[in-house]
């Protein structure tokens, strides 16, 4: 089968069905819903033939559009509606269709607002944390070499002593944060001084990570290749709490 | 206070400023004058820098006052200030405008009016400080209620929730049959 259709990303079935009817040009409230169905299972066929993964909900939208069909196939009984039957499944789609289409409008007015570093600007915040002069950040790879070269200082062939050891995240995180709470700056290496294993390296690394994700601290070099330094950043409060009062991840 | 003194006093203080300055702080800083002498300052500041259409702007923000770049200078401070302004998706965009016109309101209630999951778009939402939890509502599960940030407010240049669009009537999305037959379709108030 081949097929011409211009597929466009879908934000789910009310989206897609939205599209449907806006390409038949017919309106939300009188749906041809033979027409309409046929071509949103052609649409969620192409999509599972390009190997996109369709959202169950695509499959829920078209169990009920097959409803509402077949339900107008039925002859046409009595007057009374059955009571029984509960809300009109089109209706109720007609209804789900108008509010999604409204918040889709209202998206839109919102996007043609003067977006704040868009359209317009203000003076960055000064409490951003913005490095001090001559300070740069320190990408990841930098920070990589720095590890591997803090792996490499460990004393190599020690007698091969097998402990279980027991480090956790949680514990390097306090640390570094209690070193860092007394306002110094550390040296990236010094956070290593007392690390005696591969693992305690690597979980005391992760920590730190985990403690720049949290805006707990910050890590910078005055100059390219110099000494990475890390010191205390704004949210080194609110992380030192949840570090306290954080459940043990595991082990 | 002179008013001529007042109003180069008030134009430093919102050029300092890390965000909206509210009437109540700028009270609290120039002592001695009253909130109605900062008021009129703030207004004949944003006059006077409208009219001269100078390179910032006075604007009601988040229930204060900001100095902002008007929107004809963006190509400008963008060349200047390099990177790309962070872009929202569709989706996101729709979540935020849901949440916003329906706060307080569920993740279930979200999913309801899109149809999809919304799990990570209401992540991303939080993660940017747009959306935040409000309470909780009383139904089984007790989930979290989410409604929008002064953040929100800053950076779709609103002063306040009811300066958002107006949101459109069902009515005007449907066509008048569907209201019944016999109407006209521009009705009239009077009827």
């Amino acid at each position: 089968m081949s097929t011409n259709v211009q597929l466009e990303i879908f934000e789910g079935p009310l989206d897609l069905l939205l599209h449907l009817i806006k390409k038949n040009e017919v309106s939300i409230s009188d749906i041809p819903i033979a027409a309409i169905t046929a071509q949103y299972l052609a649409t969620l066929e192409l999509m599972q033939n390009l190997n996109l993964d369709v959202a169950g909900e695509f499959l829920v939208m078209a169990a009920t559009l097959i409803h509402i069909k077949s339900r107008m196939l039925l002859p046409a009984g009595d007057d009374e509606p059955d009571e029984d039957e509960g809300i009109d499944p089109q209706e109720e789609l007609v209804r789900r269709l108008l509010e999604y289409q409204r918040y889709k409008d209202a998206a839109a007015e919102l996007e043609q607002r003067e977006l704040l570093t868009r359209d317009v600007f203000t003076r960055p915040a000064a409490t951003e944390q913005a490095p001090a002069q001559g300070f740069r950040e320190v990408s990841l790879f930098e920070l990589l070499t720095a590890l591997r070269r803090v792996i490499e200082r460990l004393p190599k062939d020690d007698a091969h002593e097998v402990v279980l050891e027991k480090i956790t995240m949680r514990e390097k995180m306090t640390l570094i944060l209690d070193i860092l709470r007394a306002g110094e700056r550390v040296i990236f290496v010094a956070l290593f001084s007392e690390v005696k294993s591969r693992m305690e390296i690597i979980v005391t690394f992760l920590a730190m990570l985990e403690l720049v994700k949290m805006r707990a601290i910050r890590i910078f070099q005055e100059a390219l290749n110099g000494p990475i330094q890390i010191e205390a950043a704004v949210g080194i409060d609110q992380a030192t709490e949840r570090v306290a009062m954080e459940v043990e991840p595991q082990g | 206070m002179e008013r001529a003194d007042l109003k180069p006093i008030v134009e430093s203080l919102l050029f300092v400023a890390d965000g909206p300055l509210t009437l109540q702080r700028l009270g609290e800083v120039v002592e001695g004058s009253s909130r109605d002498e900062i008021r009129t300052v703030l207004q004949e500041l944003q006059a006077e820098l409208d009219r001269e259409r100078r390179g910032v702007r006075l604007v009601e923000i988040a229930g204060g006052y900001q100095l902002r770049t008007p929107k004809v200078n963006a190509d400008w401070v963008k060349k200047l200030l390099g990177g790309r302004p962070p872009r929202m998706s569709r989706a996101t965009l729709e979540t935020l405008a849901i949440i916003a016109y329906r706060q307080p309101i569920t993740r279930a209630e979200i999913e309801a009016i899109r149809g999809v999951d919304v799990d990570g778009v209401v992540g991303t939402l939080l993660e940017r400080n747009l959306i935040r939890a409000v309470a909780r509502k009383d139904v089984p599960g007790r989930p979290f209620l989410y409604g929008t940030t002064p953040e929100f407010l800053q950076l779709f240049n609103l002063k306040d929730l009811t300066h958002l669009p107006t949101l459109k009537e069902m009515e005007e999305l449907t066509l008048p049959e569907d209201q019944g037959d016999s109407i006209p379709l521009e009705r009239t108030e009077e009827s």
